[in-house]
C-alpha cells in the first residue's frame, strides 16, 4: 500500500506542535480539508477543532462512530488500551529519550561518558580478540 | 467594517425614539456579525437605515448582546446568503461552509470572499446564515465530507518547523541594559 496511515474516524494522532504538543488525540470527525474535530479524554485534551498540520497520525485506530460523545471516545480508548500501547511503542520511547537527553545535567553527561567508555572498552576488547584469532587462522 | 480576528455574532435590537406621533415604535432585531459590540451597533444602524426610515440620530439601541453558539462541538454545514460589490457591479451569492460555530463560518466566508473575489469586508452584506442539513447542501466541496466512513491520507507532510530550534541570546547594551533575543534557528539547512 502506498499509504499506511489514514485520517479516519477514530484514528489516534500525536500532536507535534501547539499548545497541546506531545499528547495523543482521537479524530472524532472531519470538519473540512484542513481541520478535524479531535478529542483526548484520557490525555487531557478538550474536544476541539485542530488542523491536520499539527497532527501526526499513529498506527492506532479506536472504534467510535463519527461525532461520538466524549464518554464513548474514552470508553473505546480504554478498551483499545491506546495509552499503554503508545508507551510501549518505539516512537514514544524515542520521544522520551530525546526529552531525557535535553534535560541532562553536566553530572548526567559525565555518567553517560563513563558508561559509554566502559561499554566501548568491552566491545573493543572482544573485537580485537576475534580479529587476532582470524588473523592467526589466515 | 474591518473583519478582524474571528467575528462574533450579536443580536442587536433597536427602535425609533418614541414621539408624540409614534408613542410605541416597533422594535427591529438584527443578527450582526462583527468583531466587537461597537462595530455591531454601527452595522446595525447601517443596515437598518437601508431598510427602514430609521437612523441612529433619531433611534436608540435597545439591546446589543453576544450570541453564544448552542453546539460549539458539533460540526455543522452553514449556508450563507450574501450580497457583495465587485469591481463592476453588485451580485448575490449563496455559499456553503463547514464549521463548528456560526461566527467561525461567517469569518471563513469573509476570508473566502476576499481570497476568491477580492471582495473587501465593507462591500459584503451577509443577508442570511442558516445551518443546513447534510442532504440539503448544494456545493460539492462540502458534500464530499458527508461520509460517515471518511478516510484519506495526508500525503504532503511539512515538518520543517519541528526542526527549527529556538535559540536565546542575551546581549547587553552600555554594560547594563540586557536584551533577550529569541529566534528560531534552522537545525541543519
Amino acid at each position: 500500500m502506498v499509504f499506511k496511515r489514514y485520517v479516519e474516524i477514530g484514528r489516534v494522532a500525536y500532536i507535534s506542535f501547539g499548545p497541546h504538543a506531545g499528547s495523543l488525540v482521537a479524530i472524532v470527525d472531519v470538519i473540512d480539508q484542513n481541520r478535524a474535530l479531535v478529542d483526548g479524554p484520557c490525555t487531557g485534551v478538550k474536544r476541539q477543532s485542530m488542523p491536520f498540520k499539527c497532527m501526526q497520525l499513529t498506527d492506532y485506530v479506536i472504534k467510535v462512530p463519527h461525532s461520538a460523545r466524549q464518554k464513548f471516545v474514552r470508553r473505546a480508548w480504554e478498551k483499545a488500551q491506546v495509552t499503554e500501547k503508545w508507551a510501549e511503542s518505539n516512537w514514544a520511547k524515542k520521544i522520551e529519550a530525546r526529552r531525557k537527553r535535553a534535560q541532562m545535567s553536566d553530572f548526567d553527561r559525565f555518567k553517560v561518558m563513563k558508561a559509554k567508555k566502559m561499554r566501548n572498552k568491552v566491545i573493543k576488547h572482544e573485537v580485537k580478540r576475534l580479529q587476532k584469532e582470524a588473523a592467526k587462522k589466515a | 467594517m474591518k473583519a478582524s480576528g474571528t467575528l462574533r455574532e450579536y443580536k442587536v435590537v433597536g427602535r425609533l425614539l418614541p414621539s408624540v406621533k409614534n408613542p410605541t415604535p416597533p422594535l427591529y432585531r438584527m443578527r450582526i456579525f462583527a468583531p466587537n459590540h461597537v462595530v455591531a451597533k454601527s452595522r446595525f444602524w447601517y443596515f437598518v437605515s437601508q431598510l427602514r426610515k430609521m437612523k441612529k440620530a433619531n433611534g436608540e439601541t435597545v439591546y446589543c448582546g453576544l450570541v453564544h453558539e448552542k453546539t460549539p462541538l458539533k460540526v455543522k454545514n452553514f449556508g450563507i446568503w450574501l450580497r457583495y460589490d465587485s469591481r463592476s457591479g453588485t451580485h448575490n451569492m449563496y455559499r456553503e461552509y463547514r464549521d463548528l460555530t456560526t461566527s467561525a463560518a461567517v469569518t471563513q466566508c469573509y476570508r473566502d470572499m476576499g481570497a476568491r473575489h477580492r471582495a473587501r469586508a465593507h462591500s459584503i452584506h451577509i443577508m442570511k446564515v442558516q445551518e443546513i442539513a447534510a442532504n440539503k447542501c448544494r456545493r460539492p466541496a462540502i458534500k464530499q465530507f458527508h461520509d460517515s466512513k471518511i478516510k484519506f491520507p495526508l500525503p504532503h507532510k511539512e515538518t520543517k518547523h519541528l526542526l527549527l530550534k529556538e535559540i536565546t541570546s542575551v546581549f547587553t547594551l552600555c554594560g547594563t541594559i540586557k536584551f533577550l533575543i529569541v529566534e528560531k534557528k534552522p537545525f541543519c539547512f
